[in-house]
């Protein structure tokens, strides 16, 4: 790798840190990015020549600091610091450097700047997007790509979400447990939030829209470095690295959709399931369950059948019981309803899920399960008007497609004895 | 003389690479390894994963403490390692248990799973 590439990776990987504690000392998103922004084109001018010090978020915060300091008693016109020269030869004050920039710091510095971007008056989306933005560092014209909207509309959507953001009143104290604990949960749904963006594209969006899988992931692992002890945090970590380990089976060569039960096993991302495995294995010790966590279980479940006959179906129906309890939804239930269909038939499968319509109506997948009952059960007619009822409601075209094959398939199967 | 060598880097750089990045730097290392192979002068390599998936015992006067995470301590340095191959982290944590019993010294004892394990070629 050259060092240019290194550096980026660096100053990528040291983004979220050095943004938090820069927006800690000058409590303006905006002054921090741009302490942040002038740091970044000091080191890619510095660690060339001096090598790439120990700590890059440490040295980042260093000069964005000063650099910061700088630019704001510029502006009111005060004496200028001589920075170059206090910033030129930092490698011996590095270790005490580290030392002072206190883990406990950076974690809640960290925590503040993502649930800072969680701002309840923003939708989801913005949440996200300003996520990406100021704590990841993608790029607008990425973000938009990422979100299929046009550059010029992101833009205006991170500015809006920003000014929204400014005027906040996000307490810059070290939060209480209780309001640590709270924080904690809005991040990490916003961190789901920012995987399920990804995970839930379909076709020809997946290539621009997998870097969200691989940023959320990103982000959730430094969240568990930096609360190493939060089982809900092992569990969410777990669970998108479970789901992401299927990325290469999902989709055909023609993007369409193929089912888990049907997906080529040997292409699941091994190091990605046993780091999912791991991370499970160790939550489960603490005995705090979460819906993260039972979540994670159910994927381990599938993760750890080596053929689809293998599925341990029972578990996967325990578990989500248990999950119905913890965050009772139709949308379990749906789930639920495929482990009863293997492990006691179509039959009662279908017996409980009719009871969800009012609620599921209008949730492409409702319709599409159901036919697919429907179908096992012989009761074609019916089957044929849930596919089309799904097809309606279809998210994308891969959805659409994926239900026109069963649909297909009821044709042929329907037309067959009539020619006879 | 046998050597270990141990490998350090910032993690939050390495665990983001793309499958392309990962995929080009393990062939590499594979093709230095591989001539020492032949040779018989490689042991056991093993690439560790992130930790954050890391437990630690901690051997203390009383029952040993389990903490999660890994072993963040600067004042301690690394005198070995043991690779075991078990179902779970319990009963790595059990074996753990009882080298921290074993031991004359108190010290602690990180359990890491592997990503990748290469087996001894030494004769």
């Amino acid at each position: 790798m050259t060092d240019i590439a290194w550096i980026d990776k660096a100053l990528t990987a040291a983004r979220p840190q050095a943004m938090a504690a820069l927006l800690r000392y000058f409590r303006d998103l905006d002054t921090a990015e741009e302490a942040f922004q002038e740091a970044c084109l000091r080191a890619l001018k510095n660690w060339p020549k001096n090598g790439p010090p120990r700590d890059p978020a440490a040295w980042l915060i260093f000069v964005g600091r000063n650099s910061g300091i700088d630019t704001i008693r510029k502006k009111s016109r005060l004496t200028e610091l001589p920075p170059e020269d206090r910033i030129s030869d930092l490698e011996d004050h590095e270790a005490g450097m580290a030392e002072r920039l206190d883990n406990a710091d950076y974690r809640d510095d960290v925590l503040r700047l993502l649930f800072i971007c969680c701002h309840p008056d923003l939708p989801s989306t913005q949440q996200t997007a300003l996520a990406l933005r100021v704590v990841s560092g993608l790029s607008v014209k990425q973000i938009a790509r990422a979100f299929l909207v046009n550059e010029r509309a992101m833009e205006q959507r991170i500015t809006r979400a920003k000014g929204r953001v400014g005027s906040s009143n996000v307490s810059f104290e070290t939060p209480g447990p209780a309001e640590r604990a709270e924080r904690f949960a809005v991040v990490a749904a916003m961190v789901y939030l920012v995987f399920n963006e990804g995970y839930s594209a379909t076709g020809e969006d997946c290539t621009s829209r997998i870097p969200l899988c691989e940023e959320a992931i990103r982000l959730a692992r430094l969240l568990l470095r930096l609360f190493p002890t939060e089982p809900e945090m092992m569990g969410l970590l777990a669970l998108m690295l479970l789901q992401h380990s299927r990325m290469p089976s999902r989709f055909d060569a023609e993007g369409q959709i193929i089912l888990l039960e049907d997906q080529d096993r040997s292409l699941w991302n091994r190091p990605m399931i046993n780091e999912g495995l791991a991370l499970i294995d160790k939550a489960m010790r603490r005995a705090e369950p979460g819906p993260y966590q039972v979540q994670a279980a159910i994927a381990a479940l599938h993760a750890r059948a080596p053929t689809p006959s293998d599925t341990d179906w029972k578990g996967i129906d325990q578990l989500y019981a248990t999950l119905e309890v913890m965050q009772p939804s139709p949308v379990i239930t749906l789930n639920r309803s495929v482990a009863i269909s293997k492990l006691s038939g179509a039959a009662d499968a279908l017996a409980m899920i009719e009871p969800l319509a009012p609620k599921l109506g209008n949730y492409f997948n409702f319709h599409g399960v159901r036919g697919a009952y429907l179908m096992q059960l012989g009761r074609r007619g019916e089957a044929r008007e849930a596919f089309d009822m799904a097809i309606a409601r279809a998210n994308s075209a891969a959805e659409a497609a994926h239900i026109r094959i069963h649909l297909d398939r009821l044709m042929q199967e329907g037309a067959a004895p009539a020619k006879n | 003389m046998q050597y270990a060598i141990l490998c350090y880097n910032h993690e939050e750089i390495t665990s983001a690479w793309t499958k392309e990045e990962d995929d080009l730097c393990m062939k590499q290392l594979l093709a230095v390894q591989e001539p020492l192979k032949q040779q018989g002068k490689l042991g056991p390599v093993a690439r560790l994963l992130p930790t954050s998936a890391a437990t630690t015992l901690r051997k203390t006067n009383e029952e040993p403490l389990v903490i999660d995470g890994p072993f963040a301590e600067t004042k301690e340095q690394l005198l070995g390692f043991y690779v075991v191959d078990v179902e779970n982290l319990d009963e790595a944590l059990g074996i753990a248990r009882d080298l921290a019993k074993a031991n004359l010294a108190m010290g602690s004892y990180e359990i890491r799973p592997i990503q990748m394990f290469i087996p001894n070629e030494l004769k």
